[in-house]
């Protein structure tokens, strides 16, 4: 449970980050390529989570194209190492944040930005004075969207990280060997606890894209 | 020379805009019907759309100029503005939306200024409030304090007053008179609201579909107008009003 949320927490961190300048681009900027990257920043939703880990091990496994490099010069690979499982859930999760945040930015009223530029601020100021807060619950929904998903986060896990005890066992992926090996007590206590922890995270969402001002 | 001067082409699906006027340092009313090009015209003034052709200079300099690739963006133009819905940010009170609009004051001299367009727009004890819990009336005033506290050199009203109902528009009408006396500054108000044209202009420039159809004092326009779209337009036998 604690590497469970060490992991979803890293996760969403990076998600916050790049998912919010990813949305910010796509709400506001016209420019080329910009279907491609929405698309692509979309996929790992659709696609099922082995695809999307497979392609994250053509990407950063040992012999992958920016994992050979990393292993050439470090002499490290982040295969089955819990980073790995940070980066599946980063980005398995990321495309709940980059929909949510997106919308909630696109919907601020064009005019407060306008208003923001004729009183001489720049678009940076704009952004995070006005945009920003504006579009601050959609934008807190997607973060704790992310977070539940990046919790729950398997497929695309086991692809990349593993099943190491005490090392990349998450939670999904300690009850696939519990139900596996047929420890149903344990196995019970923990669907439940996630059950639970991912009920709460969805009523928090709701709340927050619910109280728009 | 002192004042305003535009010269603007514009294509916009299908809408052709080719407008031309200059106006001194008093109040210019952009009069017509809705669609005409009147609020196209104040966004390309405030840098919020770009014109095709032309230029736009105020008093001596230029801010907008086609042919020598002058452009200078919205955030640098130090108009004020003031939209049709006002856009008081929701999430600031008062006090901090006129704040917002005093960017570039030290920040030793803001709480004087903000105090000092609190008293001129008579927003004593609403310093504190936010945009939904104030009336229409103050929501105006706080936009004009917001659009003002920099001192700009022009400024823009987008038919501020529309939303009000009649007795609150003719207080707004008297604010701004005042405004005009206090800040000294050309203001450039679009209407379709005849008497608005009519009693707030120094100087009346009426567009029909995207042109200039003829300018001068309301008296002017009023009782010589140039041709049958203005006259139309002009006729205050159609609002119930007794003609000027």
């Amino acid at each position: 449970m604690r590497l469970s949320l060490q992991v979803a927490t890293v996760a969403t961190v990076f998600i916050v980050v790049i998912g919010l300048t990813a949305a910010y681009l796509l709400a506001q900027k016209e420019f080329r390529g910009k279907e491609v990257l929405d698309i692509a920043l979309t996929l790992p939703l659709v696609l099922p989570p082995t695809v999307t880990g497979y392609y994250l091990i053509i990407l950063f496994g040992r012999n992958g194209l920016i994992g050979r490099f990393i292993y050439e010069w470090t002499g490290w690979t982040i295969m089955f190492t819990w980073y790995a499982a940070a980066l599946a859930s980063f980005v398995v999760a990321l495309p709940l944040m980059v929909k949510t945040a997106r919308a909630a930015i696109e919907s601020v009223d064009k005019n407060l930005i306008n208003a923001s530029y004729t009183l001489g601020h720049s678009e940076f100021v704009t952004a995070l004075k006005v945009i920003l807060p504006l579009a601050k619950r959609g934008i807190m929904a997607g973060a704790v969207l992310s977070f539940a998903r990046a919790l729950g986060e398997f497929g695309a896990t086991l692809m990349l990280a593993g099943n190491i005890p005490g090392r990349t066992d998450t939670m999904p992926i300690a009850i696939y060997s519990l139900a596996g090996s047929g420890e149903w007590t344990k196995a019970n206590s923990m669907v439940v606890l996630l059950t639970l922890m991912s009920a709460l995270f969805l009523y928090f969402a709701n709340r927050y894209s619910k109280r728009i001002i | 020379m002192t004042g305003l001067s535009v010269k603007l082409k514009k294509k916009l699906n299908g809408f052709n805009l080719d407008a031309e006027w200059e106006i001194g340092d008093e109040i210019a009313v952009l009069f017509g019907y809705s669609g005409a090009g009147k609020s196209l015209t104040l966004q390309m003034i405030a840098g919020l759309m770009t014109a095709d052709e032309g230029s736009i200079r105020i008093d001596s300099s230029t801010i907008f100029d086609s042919l020598s690739g002058v452009n200078v963006p919205a955030q640098r133009r130090h108009l004020g503005y003031v939209f049709q819905d006002l856009a008081l940010f929701p999430h600031m009170t008062v006090s901090e939306n006129i704040d917002y609009g005093a960017n570039g004051t030290a920040k030793g001299e803001r709480p004087g200024k903000i105090k000092q367009m609190v008293d001129i727009f008579h927003l004593e004890g609403l310093e504190h409030k936010y945009p939904s819990e104030i009336s229409g009336g103050q929501k105006q005033r706080v936009a004009l304090a917001r659009a003002l506290i920099r001192k700009p050199p022009l400024l823009l009203l987008d038919e501020p007053f529309s939303a009000l109902d009649n007795p609150l528009r003719l207080e707004m009408r008297g604010l701004l008179k005042d405004i005009r006396t206090t800040f000294d500054i050309p203001v450039v108000l679009v209407t379709h609201d005849i008497l608005e044209a009519y009693t707030m202009a120094d100087t009346i420039i009426v567009y029909v579909n995207g042109r200039v159809a003829q300018t001068g004092s309301p008296s002017k326009v009023f009782n010589n107008p140039v041709n049958e779209e203005v006259q139309a337009l002009v006729d205050t036998r159609r609002y119930g009003v007794i003609a000027p």
